[in-house]
C-alpha cells in the first residue's frame, strides 16, 4: 500500500529585527477560520516582545532612514517582486482565511500594485512636499520632509494582507522603521509577509511584525517613550482615547485610519499617507551680500 | 619666557566709554486703565466680573488691568465664533476672506510703534527688538498669509482642504504679539474662526490688536481675544464646541493639553519647549559664531523656546572662544526696555525670575562653574545677568531642561559623531545650530540634528515664509510658510 505523503507544515512565528524567534512569553493562541477551523498555533505576543521589536526598530532607524531616496524605492519595488513570487501561496492563507477565490485574488493584485505605487513614491515626495521658502532677509532657506522614527501600527484588523501592506509601505517609504502589530483574527498572511519582507533586502529592524492581542498590546505600543508615532486603523472609541492619553506621555503622534476603504485606491493610497509620519525640517545659511543687489533665491 | 596667547579681541573700556541713554518715547502709547473681553466683535464685560493687573516688569508698576474670562465667558466666545463660521466667514469667497487680512496686515504697520512701545513695557523685551523683530514680523506673517486664502487647493496637489470650524489658540508670553499673528493669521486665511487666549503677564498688544480688528471690519466674532490665566486656558481646550487646539508653551502644559483631547474629535498642534544645541566647530568663523552664539541665547532675555541653550564648542578652540565669549557678555547693555542700547531687557515675571534663580542654584549645586556678567542691574524690576556655566555634563538639569532665561550651558566635544550623539540626546527637538566654514560639515550636521529648525552659520532667524515647529517632545505640526497651513484645515 502506498503511503501518503506527510504535508510539512509551517510554524507561524514573530519578526523582529530581521530574525523569527517565537514570542519570549511562550503563549500561543489558535487563528481559526469562521468554521472554527483551527488554521495555525500563532505567537501571543508580549510587552517584552513589543519592547525587543522597538530596540530593533530604533537601531534600525539611523541606517534606514539614511538610505538613498533611490535605495529605497528600489528596495520597496523588491518587495512587490518578492510578493509577486509567492501569490499563489498568499491566495491559499486569504483562502483559508474565508476570503472568496476572487477576493484573494484581487488582494494579492492590490497589495502587490500598492507596494509599487509607494515604491515610486519614495524619491518624489520630498520634491512635492519640500520647499524653497523666500526669506526677506539674505539666507538660503529650505523646507524637506524628514522621518518621524520609529512608529508603532496596529494594522487593520479586517484585512490580513491588504491593509497590512498599506500601513507598512507609506511608514518605510518615508524612511521611518515600524512595529507592527497583525490582525488578531487573520494573522496568516502578516507572517508569510515577513518572510517576504526578510528576502527583500530590507535591513533587520526597519519593519518588525508581531502577533497577538491588541487589546493586551495596543497601550504599549501608545505608551512607550522611544516611539515617535503610532497609526490605529479600528473605530473604538475608548482604545481611540487609551491611544491618545498614552501619546502625550512623549508628544507621539498619533495617527488613525478607521475609516478607509482599503481595497479602493483613490482613499487608500496616496503621498498623504507618507507625509503624516514625516516632520518638516528647516534649514537656515546666511548669503554673502557684495555690491549693491541682495542675493537670494 | 612664558608663551602668551594673542588675544586679538577689541575691547571697549565701558567705565569711560558709556552709551547715553536714548530712551523710546511713552508717548504713542495708548494703554486704556481697563481692558474688557474682545467678544462677537465688541468689547465686553467679564461674565466673571473679575479683572487681573497686568504690570511693567522692568518698573513693577501697573500697566492696566484686565478681565479674566471664566468657562462662560469662554463659551460666550466659542459661540460667536461658531456662529461667525456658521453665518459669514465659511460663506465668504476666499478672496474677500484674503482682504480683510491683508488690511489687518496694513494696520499693524501703521500702528507699529505704538505696538513696539506697548509690547516693551507689557513685556520686558528691549524696544530695539519689538520695534525690528517682533511687531514687522506680525504684521507680515498676516501679509503672507492673507495671499494664501483663495490659493489654498495649490498648497495641496490633488486635494480640496477645507477649514475645520472654531479654533482655540492660546500663546506665550515671550512674543506676544507675533504669536497672536502666527496664530490667527493662518487660521483666518483657511477659513476658521478664532478665539485666541494671550498669556496672563502680556495680554495687551492681543488687546490693541482686538482694537484694530475691530477698525477693519472684520464681521464679528471672526477673531474673539480672551484674557485669563490658565484656566482660561482650560476653559478653552475643555470646550466641546472647538474643532482646533493650538497651543504655544512649555512641553509640560502642552501634554496635559494633548491628553485634555483625547477621545475627541478635535485636531491639536503644538509648539512646545526646547534645550537647543548650538554647536561651534574649529573651522568656523569664530567672531560670527560668538555673535551668534550671543544672539542664541541672549536675545529676548533667552525667553525663546528655540534658544541655543546649550553650546558644544570644539576643544581645539575652546579657549579662545570662552575668552571672546565672556569679553563680550561683558558689554551686552543689560537694563531699561525702553532704552534704544539695551540689549538685554527685563525678566518677563517676577515667576520667572524665581525659576531662572532656581535653576542657577542647580548648577552651582551641581558644581558646575559659573559665569555671570559684572553689569549693575537695576533696584526695581525683574533682571538677571547674561549667566553661562561650564564643566557641565550632558546629564545636568542645567544641560537637559529648559530654563527659559539668560543661562548657557558649556560642553566641548572632540568629534562630530559625539556631537551628534550629544545634541541629539534630549527629549527636546526644535532648533539647533552649526557654526563650521565647511560646506559639507554643514549638510552633514543640518541632516543629522533632530530638530525642526536648524541655523547653520545664523541663529534665531525668523519669517513668515518659513516653516517654524519641533521634532520629538518639541510639539507637533508648523507655523510659517506653505507648511503652516495645513495646522487649520481637512486634508485628506
Amino acid at each position: 500500500m502506498a503511503t501518503k505523503r506527510l504535508e510539512v507544515l509551517k510554524t507561524y512565528k514573530i519578526y523582529i529585527g530581521g530574525q523569527f524567534p517565537r514570542t519570549e512569553s511562550g503563549r500561543y493562541y489558535v487563528a481559526t477560520n469562521k468554521k472554527q477551523q483551527a488554521l495555525a498555533n500563532v505567537c501571543l505576543s508580549s510587552r517584552k516582545d513589543v519592547r525587543d521589536a522597538i530596540v530593533a526598530a530604533r537601531a534600525a532607524c539611523g541606517g534606514w532612514s539614511g538610505r538613498a531616496a533611490f535605495n529605497r524605492a528600489q528596495i520597496l519595488y523588491r518587495i512587490a517582486e518578492m510578493l509577486e513570487g509567492r501569490r499563489a501561496q498568499f491566495v491559499d492563507e486569504l483562502i483559508k482565511q474565508d476570503a472568496s477565490a476572487k477576493d484573494a485574488e484581487q488582494e494579492i493584485n492590490l497589495s502587490i500594485d500598492r507596494l509599487i505605487y509607494y515604491a515610486g513614491w519614495c524619491d518624489k515626495y520630498q520634491q512635492v512636499f519640500g520647499s524653497v521658502n523666500p526669506v526677506a532677509s539674505s539666507h538660503f532657506n529650505f523646507s524637506v520632509p524628514e522621518p518621524t522614527g520609529v512608529v508603532t501600527i496596529v494594522a487593520p484588523q479586517n484585512s490580513s494582507l491588504l491593509g497590512l501592506v498599506s500601513v507598512i509601505a507609506p511608514i518605510i517609504a518615508g524612511g521611518n522603521t515600524c512595529v507592527v502589530l497583525a490582525s488578531e483574527d487573520k494573522p496568516l498572511c502578516s507572517v508569510t509577509f515577513a518572510e517576504v519582507i526578510n528576502s527583500s533586502d530590507v535591513p533587520g529592524g526597519v519593519v518588525n511584525i508581531l502577533t497577538g492581542k491588541p487589546s493586551e498590546l495596543v497601550k504599549y505600543f501608545a505608551e512607550h517613550m522611544d516611539v515617535n508615532a503610532i497609526v490605529y486603523c479600528e473605530n473604538d472609541a475608548a482604545t481611540k482615547k487609551l491611544i491618545q492619553e498614552k501619546a502625550s506621555l512623549n508628544v507621539k503622534r498619533v495617527l488613525f485610519y478607521d475609516s478607509i476603504n482599503w481595497k479602493n485606491d483613490a482613499e487608500a493610497q496616496s503621498p498623504y499617507f507618507i507625509m503624516d509620519a514625516q516632520e518638516i525640517k528647516t534649514t537656515w545659511h546666511p548669503i554673502e551680500t557684495v555690491g549693491s543687489a541682495k542675493a537670494g533665491y | 619666557m612664558a608663551k602668551s596667547t594673542k588675544n586679538n579681541t577689541l575691547k571697549l573700556k565701558f567705565d569711560t566709554l558709556k552709551y547715553a541713554p536714548a530712551p523710546e518715547s511713552k508717548s504713542s502709547a495708548k494703554i486704556n486703565a481697563q481692558y474688557d473681553l474682545f467678544i462677537n466683535g465688541k468689547f465686553e464685560k467679564p461674565l466673571s466680573k473679575k479683572y487681573f493687573d497686568t504690570i511693567n516688569p522692568a518698573t513693577e508698576e501697573k500697566l492696566s488691568s484686565v478681565a479674566e474670562a471664566n468657562t462662560a465667558d469662554v463659551d460666550k466666545a466659542v459661540k460667536a465664533a461658531r456662529n461667525a463660521y456658521n453665518n459669514v466667514w465659511s460663506k465668504m469667497p476666499a478672496k474677500e476672506r484674503g482682504k480683510y487680512i491683508f488690511r489687518i496686515a496694513r494696520m499693524i504697520q501703521e500702528r507699529a510703534r505704538e505696538f513696539s512701545v506697548i509690547e516693551t513695557l507689557d513685556g520686558g523685551k528691549p524696544i530695539r527688538e519689538s520695534r525690528d523683530i517682533d511687531i514687522p514680523l506680525a504684521a507680515n506673517h498676516f501679509f503672507y498669509y492673507a495671499g494664501w486664502a483663495d490659493k489654498l487647493a495649490y498648497a495641496f496637489p490633488n486635494r480640496q482642504p477645507k477649514s475645520l470650524g472654531v479654533a482655540g489658540q492660546i500663546i506665550p508670553w515671550n512674543f506676544p504679539l507675533l504669536m497672536a499673528a502666527w496664530k490667527i493669521a493662518p487660521a483666518l486665511a483657511t477659513g476658521n474662526t478664532v478665539v485666541l487666549k494671550p498669556a496672563e503677564t502680556t495680554p495687551l498688544t492681543a488687546l490693541k490688536l482686538a482694537e484694530i480688528i475691530q477698525e477693519s471690519d472684520l464681521p464679528p466674532g471672526v477673531v474673539n481675544i480672551i484674557t485669563g490665566a490658565g484656566a482660561t486656558g482650560a476653559a478653552i481646550v475643555n470646550h466641546s464646541d472647538i474643532n482646533k487646539i493650538a497651543f504655544t508653551g512649555s512641553t509640560e502644559v502642552g501634554k496635559i493639553i494633548q491628553r485634555a483631547v483625547a477621545g475627541t474629535n478635535k485636531k491639536i498642534t503644538l509648539e512646545l519647549g526646547g534645550k537647543a544645541a548650538n554647536i561651534i566647530f574649529e573651522d568656523a568663523a569664530i567672531d560670527a559664531a560668538v555673535e551668534g552664539i550671543i544672539n542664541g541665547i541672549y536675545f529676548n532675555q533667552g525667553h525663546v523656546c528655540c534658544a541655543g541653550s546649550r553650546l558644544f564648542v570644539q576643544e581645539s578652540v575652546y579657549k579662545i572662544v570662552m575668552q571672546k565669549l565672556k569679553d563680550r557678555i561683558a558689554t551686552l547693555i543689560v537694563g531699561d526696555p525702553m532704552d534704544k542700547n539695551t540689549d538685554v531687557g527685563a525678566i518677563n515675571s517676577k515667576q520667572q525670575l524665581e525659576t531662572i534663580h532656581k535653576y542657577i542654584n542647580i548648577g552651582k549645586k551641581e558644581g558646575l562653574d559659573i559665569f555671570e556678567s559684572s553689569c549693575v542691574l537695576p533696584e526695581k524690576g525683574f533682571f538677571c545677568k547674561p549667566t553661562l556655566f561650564t564643566n557641565v555634563a550632558q546629564s545636568s538639569r542645567i544641560a537637559q531642561e529648559e530654563i527659559f532665561g539668560p543661562v548657557l550651558a558649556i560642553q566641548t566635544f572632540r568629534t562630530d559623531d559625539e556631537v551628534i550623539e550629544k545634541a541629539n540626546n534630549t527629549a527636546y527637538g526644535l532648533s539647533a545650530g552649526v557654526w563650521t566654514d565647511k560646506g559639507s560639515k554643514v549638510f552633514n550636521l543640518t541632516s543629522k540634528l533632530r530638530a525642526g529648525v536648524i541655523w547653520a552659520n545664523t541663529y534665531n532667524k525668523f519669517d513668515p515664509t518659513s516653516p517654524f515647529g519641533g521634532y520629538k517632545e518639541s510639539g507637533f505640526g508648523r507655523e510659517g510658510g506653505l507648511h503652516g497651513l495645513s495646522a487649520y484645515l481637512n486634508v485628506q
